[in-house]
């Protein structure tokens, strides 16, 4: 039994329950909401206890992250459980959806459970695991989705990698729909992305490097959705790069159902970034040009893109210390996915309830979990942000096991004061 | 060149691409290259100007003209001169560039040259070591001295750049030679047309202030000079081209596409050449017309000049 808190002038805000004002949250001794919103104030908290006058600061329900890759089993130089939570946690994050893509793969039952019990003991946040479409996600045979699912699994991706072979993906669907599964793909034609390195454009041409045209994500969105057409099922692009794909999906939204995603990456920088080889901006998909990151912020506007990622990747020094061509795609993003998204509420591009919309109550819904809400008697997961705060983003500060973030030196304004997962403070400023 | 503006320093530490030279770094070279044709042809060869200095070789690639023709260049300066053997070097036991970069500067060279397939490899080089860096080709990304080399054949036979027109055809898409030569003739005032085939252009290389051509008759007509780049045999097996025939047939260099040409127009070609390929052999052995011996002597000059001005 821990002690109730009583949290007040706090603004709060919670998309699910369409919650935008300046009120209070209380937490009950099991942690557990009790109480949330402006009849929450002095008035009705008894003398006696004691408040915690937030003064003006927000709250938002935890944050739910529907792509991290975890190190964990296999790589956990790179990132284990405990490590990314606490990452997590200093971003405001408390649900994560790990992806399949560690050693061994998440392709069967027997892996399943070690993960839920190193999830379980060693992660602070709630965990939700993926397993892979495919076994060793070699885009062949399929893995038994219902079976996975009634272990925990929330849903399923080769992470990385694409279903190439179009009757293994109609079939992958079929499935899925009988079983109701979540199907969330990463759309690249790899045959059009082949040793592709960044967007394929001026920027490519001048460093030398191979590109990655955006022809490769929409044939792959086309198709799926082609697909889709016939069959229904629960289908999620993971992230979108491309302006020419917010037009498609936009497109299609108004006679299918399905879902999208997009990389604070994407949504933050540009191609122009990359400069001079920068290594930690080798991302997957590809940074594009300013007019497709343009494109993109107006596709959360308009709802096209329900979800904004991390794309948590961590890959230690060794990996990023190459030329372009050999060095690891991916950079971290968990501690500053909410700093960096926030810099779209700063500088106008988005309002804060758009935001924080595809950060909590969007996912959730895709997954079909009680998370990202600050529902009366659910888990007390939220956090407290101060979103005028200015912070330098440094290597040497994350916390995180690798430090291959995309923002170094990044000036920032926002920042997660305090982060509690079931009503415990796990993570204070 | 009608207008010259006079350098005495060069504003680079390395020298990585045409892309971070100014004018008057291209003229410095140029220039300084010029003093040392003649030195070239003459009996003895030998200078001191390096003498002291310690020059590494460092080619991930193979190379025949360009590893000798640095290693000579640093020879006749003086210099001492290491070529890196890779294929018995640690790299082969998984040493990353890195840590080769950080051995190599323990040795404390005076200038490192470098190449590698993988483009931006000298930037990385370069941030590491002490010395200076000169790129010896990287990737697709860059190869300037092959470009300083051409602008110097090209002002020993027109004795100009400034308003020569000038076609570059062939796998531009792969090639650093193209690149580098677009930055430096656009710098210089040529008028530079491309000519390829869609599949080995570049995306958005017409953003770079040059003409694209997928016709090579349109793309050489009224050229003064043809520079014509190598095609890669694997180019064949990956659906970038049907066939050698084919190729040599619509982007081959022959007696009649030449035609189009200016009369006194003059052939370029970095070798190896493809002969019967990207070029009929008779015009690749016309000494009227082909430099492509002259490319390679002079390209020992332009390497002695980049040598002892980036070695200062």
């Amino acid at each position: 039994m821990m002690k109730k808190k009583y949290f007040i002038n706090a603004n709060i805000l919670d998309p699910h329950n369409s919650i935008d004002e300046v009120g209070g949250l209380i937490v009950g001794e099991t942690g557990l909401i009790e109480a949330v919103g402006k009849k929450v104030n002095t008035n009705n908290i008894p003398a006696r206890e004691k408040v915690i006058d937030l003064k003006g600061k927000h709250i938002f329900p935890g944050l739910v992250d529907m792509r991290v890759f975890v190190g964990e089993p296999g790589y956990e130089y790179k990132e284990n459980f405990r490590t990314l939570s606490n990452a997590a946690l200093s971003g405001g994050v408390t649900s994560a959806v790990t992806m399949p893509n560690t050693d061994p793969i998440i392709d069967n039952v027997s892996i399943v459970d070690f993960l839920k019990r190193r999830g379980r003991d060693k992660s602070k946040i709630n965990i939700f695991p993926t397993a892979s479409l495919t076994k060793g996600s070699e885009g062949t045979n399929m893995t038994e989705f219902g079976l996975l699912q009634s272990k925990g699994i929330i849903g399923f991706t080769d992470g990385t990698k694409t279903i190439q072979n179009t009757r293994v993906m109609a079939r992958i669907m079929n499935s899925a729909s009988d079983l109701d599964s979540l199907i969330m793909q990463h759309a690249e034609d790899f045959e059009l992305s082949k040793d592709g390195m960044i967007n394929e454009g001026i920027i490519a041409t001048k460093l030398g490097l191979q590109g990655i045209p955006e022809m490769a994500e929409l044939i792959i969105i086309e198709r799926d959705l082609t697909l889709l057409n016939y069959i229904k099922c629960r289908y999620h692009i993971s992230q979108i790069s491309s302006g020419k794909s917010v037009d498609l999906i936009r497109d299609k939204k108004e006679n299918l159902k399905f879902s999208c995603g997009v990389s604070i990456n994407n949504l933050s920088l540009n191609e122009n970034d990359i400069g001079d080889f920068k290594t930690f901006l080798k991302l997957s998909p590809p940074l594009r040009t300013e007019e497709d990151r343009v494109n993109l912020v107006q596709g959360l506007k308009d709802e096209t893109i329900d979800v904004i990622v991390s794309d948590h990747k961590p890959e230690d020094e060794e990996q990023k210390r190459l030329t372009f061509a050999q060095a690891a795609t991916g950079a971290t993003g968990i501690e500053t996915l909410l700093s960096l998204s926030l810099e779209l509420y700063h500088n106008e591009s988005l309002k804060l309830n758009t935001i924080i919309k595809a950060l909590t109550s969007n996912p959730a819904k895709i997954l079909k979990i009680d998370k990202g809400n600050l529902n009366v008697g659910n888990d007390a997961d939220f956090c407290i942000v101060d979103v005028n705060k200015p912070w330098i983003v440094k290597q040497e500060n994350l916390i995180s096991k690798s430090k291959n973030t995309s923002i170094e030196n990044k000036k920032l304004q926002g920042k997660v004061t305090n982060t509690f997962v079931k009503g415990e403070e796990l993570f204070k400023l | 060149m009608a207008t010259k503006t006079k350098a005495v320093k060069i504003s680079q530490k390395h020298l990585l691409g045409i892309q971070d030279l100014s004018v008057s770094d291209v003229n410095l070279i140029l220039d300084e290259a010029s003093t040392f044709i003649d030195l070239n042809k003459s009996k003895n060869k030998k200078l001191d100007i390096l003498k002291g200095k310690t020059q590494i070789n460092l080619f991930f690639e193979p190379s025949t003209r360009t590893q000798s023709s640095f290693e000579l260049a640093g020879k006749r300066l003086g210099a001492d001169v290491m070529s890196m053997n890779i294929t018995n070097s640690a790299i082969k036991k998984g040493e990353t560039l890195i840590d080769t970069a950080m051995t190599l500067n323990a040795m404390h060279p005076d200038i490192i040259v470098i190449r590698h397939q993988d483009s931006g490899a000298c930037n990385l080089l370069s941030q590491k070591v002490n010395c200076a860096v000169l790129n010896a080709g990287d990737g697709k990304r860059e190869h300037p001295t092959q470009a300083l080399l051409d602008a110097l054949t090209i002002i020993n036979r027109k004795k100009k750049i400034q308003g020569l027109k000038i076609a570059i055809c062939g796998d531009i898409l792969h090639s650093r030679v193209a690149r580098s030569n677009i930055y430096l003739l656009n710098m210089l005032g040529a008028e530079v047309n491309i000519v390829a085939p869609t599949n080995l252009m570049p995306k958005d290389i017409e953003k770079f202030g040059v003409n694209v051509f997928s016709d090579m008759k349109k793309g050489v007509k009224d050229c003064d000079i043809v520079m014509m780049l190598r095609l890669q045999n694997e180019r064949m097996t990956s659906s970038f081209l049907s066939s050698n025939r084919e190729y040599y047939e619509y982007y081959g260099l022959t007696p009649d596409k030449l035609s189009y040409a200016k009369k006194d127009c003059i052939i370029m070609h970095p070798g190896p050449m493809n002969r019967g390929i990207e070029i009929d052999t008779k015009l690749a052995d016309d000494t009227n017309m082909s430099v492509v011996k002259e490319q390679v002597e002079l390209g020992v000059a332009i390497r002695m000049a980049c040598l002892k001005i980036f070695c200062e």
